[in-house]
């Protein structure tokens, strides 16, 4: 008779947990239905503000303007874009698997990733710089960095810069987002926040943050961004031209001015195609 | 409330206990007053950023289809890691040695290894042998690693529950005529699972936590993941946004033990009779600390 | 194959991972059998305490926990516990975060514990007029404790592997370098079964002692 009961209890469980299931797989289809047939997936950072953010109004940012662009280049309407959101640590796997035709996403054109994967661009030269509050006066240069208390993303390329180079004896606290950093900001636990200035643009023009921060303008490191595709794909010829007349019709300026704007940010002119800065 | 530790209060033990009471309310008191202040002084409270809460686009956008996917990835693990978990443990007390060792073998590896590698491997197998779609394979990879590490815990809570009851439930059992497979499936297992109740279910409230384990690494966009993008939108509200994803999870993970624990109590009351009931706790403890990895 | 492993200090990391666990381990033993004993206790206060405190704390992921240490404590609150250094700070307050969260699974294991230990004895106890806090520590726990020996090896174990969160306030651990190396090599799965067997290596042998010490110990009854 216990039994029973036992059994009695488990099909209720497992009777949630079926239509738990049942209601996610129904949510799911609905987002395909429009857009008629082909999609490209492509990905993009979820949490760059500037550069590829998730709004409730959809995806905004450099970023997933310059795919957007090149995706119409391609051939695809923007209801046929299919974001993904790709981590830093994930972003080489994810094009070697085909999950995604492309990636817009901070994505730095470095000697070891193009072991593993191609690189269309450089769109955007970007550099390692500082975010400081407005009223900050004592941080003029790098060196000033030493001593200084320093946050950027768990195990990053900027904070290992940091670390080894610019100033090794900056107090260097890691967290794994830039919005924990610039909390710590805010309250003055924390001195500066370093990553490439694209990045920080981005944070800085947040409405919220109007008038809070500032850049340093340190260009201490050269991150050239590209758009990756998988290793011999003939995407990379595409991509590259569709770059070019981005930057020939002044879609590229316009986008640099919506996304960075507010900042103050000096942005690089854009960079030659295959011109990859060390 | 009366207890074998200690003997009935009296009047003076009561008073002291009113005296401690108001200690310690005002110590709290004062201690949530500092906390507030120093939130308050860091700007930490501003309605800019707790209004996103209020309103309903951040629980569409962000919140909501991320819970979706926490209760979905969990409730698929505990559905199966369950009855995984009873097999198992049942296979480690087998009396054939082939049955024995290699489950023992297998619990034991599967409990070594942690569960964000489990389910990078789970990530990476699907990639390569299956032809799970790149949407779905998130889930899947998070399910895997969560089932084979939880199935094996959960088959040592099994194990324990069915060794620790009276050796004359068997005895009996076998006397009455029953093969080694009924003794199992309807004596011991039944009476086990229950004593074991407790310790079960904090293994699933286990389990909800460490689907957000899916989150840091593989882009499964459950509750905790979609903290990221929400305080990078809302002005970097990081402790307003940890907060409310915390209460959630407390609400969530409350309302599980406490359905478990009135579960037990209907289980056990019909019980009486047969003498044969654990006490709940003497074998209650073999939850595992929510392995975060 | 495992060239990629050159220029990284693994033992160190693993080794900052040994002293997390210890420290918080031995943490976290301490407060975890003081809530038990409130738990457990005469005053009803502290019952409610210890009650709330193992359901609040038990039911809120781990990474979540220590990133308010460090946000909440250090960053706003400005309890830096005693040091300057980030490096310091943030392995003092993962410290701090392991025992807070480690000890109510501690606390739920030692209250089975006592429920495992016959009534006569604290019965016997306090016939003999011993108070509360002699009954509790001359007769019950230490029954108890070799009873939970078992449980509180799963609890260690999971701590052992719980200590990788610290990486999401930055302390070097283990789980840090492999996110480091993993952004500069590019090498997952590799990687990956690395830092794996490094696990292995600690909590098997953690597992199999605790084992043979918990039967060892053992209460015959």
């Amino acid at each position: 008779m216990k039994l029973r009961k036992v059994t009695a209890a488990s099909a209720v469980v497992l009777a949630l947990a079926l239509s738990a299931t049942a209601c996610g797989s129904n949510d799911k289809k609905d987002g395909g239905a429009s857009g008629g047939g082909k999609k490209i997936a492509i990905g993009i950072k979820f949490d760059q503000p500037g550069l590829g953010q998730k709004t409730p109004q959809g995806y905004s940012g450099f970023d997933v303007d310059v795919a957007k662009y090149v995706a119409k280049k391609l051939g695809y309407n923007e209801d046929q874009i299919e974001w993904k959101e790709s981590k830093s640590a994930d972003r080489e796997t994810m094009l070697q698997r085909g999950d995604v035709e492309f990636i817009a996403a901070t994505y730095s054109i470095t000697p070891e990733r193009e072991k593993k994967v191609d690189f269309a661009g450089p769109y955007l030269l970007a550099h390692q710089d500082v975010l400081l509050r407005a009223d900050e006066t004592s941080i003029k240069s790098p060196s000033d960095l030493n001593n200084k208390k320093l946050c950027s993303v768990t195990g990053s390329t900027s904070a290992q810069n940091v670390h080894d180079k610019l100033a090794p004896k900056a107090n260097l606290q890691q967290y794994p987002t830039y919005s924990a950093c610039l909390s710590g900001l805010q309250n003055k636990a924390i001195d500066a926040l370093t990553t490439d200035d694209s990045i920080l643009a981005g944070y800085a023009s947040q409405a919220q943050f109007k008038g809070k921060f500032k850049l340093g303008g340190f260009k201490m490191t050269n991150e050239n961004y590209g758009i990756g595709v998988k290793k011999g794909s003939d995407l990379k010829a595409k991509i590259n031209k569709a770059l070019e007349e981005m930057v020939a019709d002044g879609s590229w300026q316009k986008a640099v001015a919506a996304n960075f704007g507010p900042a103050g940010y000096k942005n690089e002119p854009a960079p030659k195609i295959g011109d990859v800065k060390s | 409330m009366t207890s074998v530790l200690y003997d009935a209060q009296g009047p003076r033990a009561k008073r002291r206990n009113v005296l401690y009471t108001v200690v310690f309310l005002v110590a709290l008191a004062a201690l949530l007053w500092w906390v507030y202040k120093s939130l308050d002084d860091k700007g930490q409270l501003d309605w800019e950023k707790w209004k996103p809460f209020v309103g309903s686009e951040a629980w569409t956008t962000y919140i909501l289809p991320g819970l979706k996917n926490t209760l979905i990835a969990a409730a698929l693990s505990m559905v199966i890691a369950l009855p995984l978990g009873a097999v198992f443990g049942i296979a480690r007390l087998s009396d054939h040695a082939w049955i024995r060792v290699p489950a023992a073998v297998v619990v034991e590896f599967f409990r070594a290894i942690p569960v964000l590698i489990l389910m990078i491997f789970g990530n990476a197998l699907f990639a390569q042998y299956s032809n799970v779609t790149s949407d779905d394979r998130p889930l899947y990879a998070v399910v895997t690693g969560l089932v084979l590490y939880n199935a094996s815990v959960l088959a040592e809570i099994v194990r324990a529950g069915i060794l620790a009851l009276p050796k004359g439930q068997t005895e009996a059992a076998h006397a009455i005529g029953l093969r080694k497979t009924q003794t199992m499936t309807s004596i011991l297992l039944p009476q086990a699972v229950t004593a074991m109740l407790p310790a079960i279910v904090s293994q699933l409230v286990v389990i909800v936590k460490d689907t957000a384990l899916g989150g840091a690494i593989l882009t499964f966009p459950e509750l905790l993941a979609a903290v990221s993008p929400m305080s990078s939108y809302y002005g970097a509200n990081v402790i307003a946004s940890f907060t409310v994803v915390a209460v959630i999870y407390v609400v969530l993970n409350f309302s599980l033990t406490s359905f478990a624990s009135w579960l037990e109590q209907r289980l056990r009351r019909g019980k009486k009779s047969t003498g044969a009931v654990l006490a709940p706790a003497a074998v209650g403890g073999t939850e595992s600390a929510g392995t975060v990895v | 194959m495992f060239d990629f492993l050159e220029g990284y200090d693994l033992l160190g990391a693993f080794w900052v991972t040994v002293q997390l666990t210890l420290l918080s381990a031995a943490g976290s033993l301490v407060w975890g059998t003081l809530l038990a004993a409130m738990r457990v206790g005469p005053v009803p206060l502290m019952r409610g305490f210890g009650t709330v405190y193992v359901n609040v704390v038990r039911n809120i992921p781990l990474t979540v926990i220590i990133l308010f240490a460090s946000l909440g404590l250090s960053q706003t609150l400005n309890i830096n516990l005693g040091a300057q250094a980030f490096d310091t700070i943030n392995f003092r307050l993962a410290v701090l975060g392991l025992v807070a969260y480690t000890s109510a699974f501690v606390c739920e294991a030692i209250r089975s514990g006592i429920n495992t230990v016959p009534v006569g004895q604290a019965e016997a106890a306090r016939a003999l007029g011993l108070s509360f806090t002699q009954v509790l520590t001359l007769v019950v726990l230490p029954q108890a404790f070799r009873s939970v020996v078992g449980p509180l090896t799963n609890v260690l174990i999971a701590l052992t592997k719980n200590t990788t969160v610290a990486a999401a306030i930055g302390v070097a651990e283990a789980a840090l370098l492999m996110k480091k190396m993993i952004e500069n090599e590019a090498e997952l799965l590799l990687i990956s079964a690395v830092f794996a067997f490094g696990f292995v290596c600690l909590t098997l042998p953690t597992g199999l002692i605790l084992g043979w010490v918990g039967k060892k110990v053992a209460v015959k009854r």
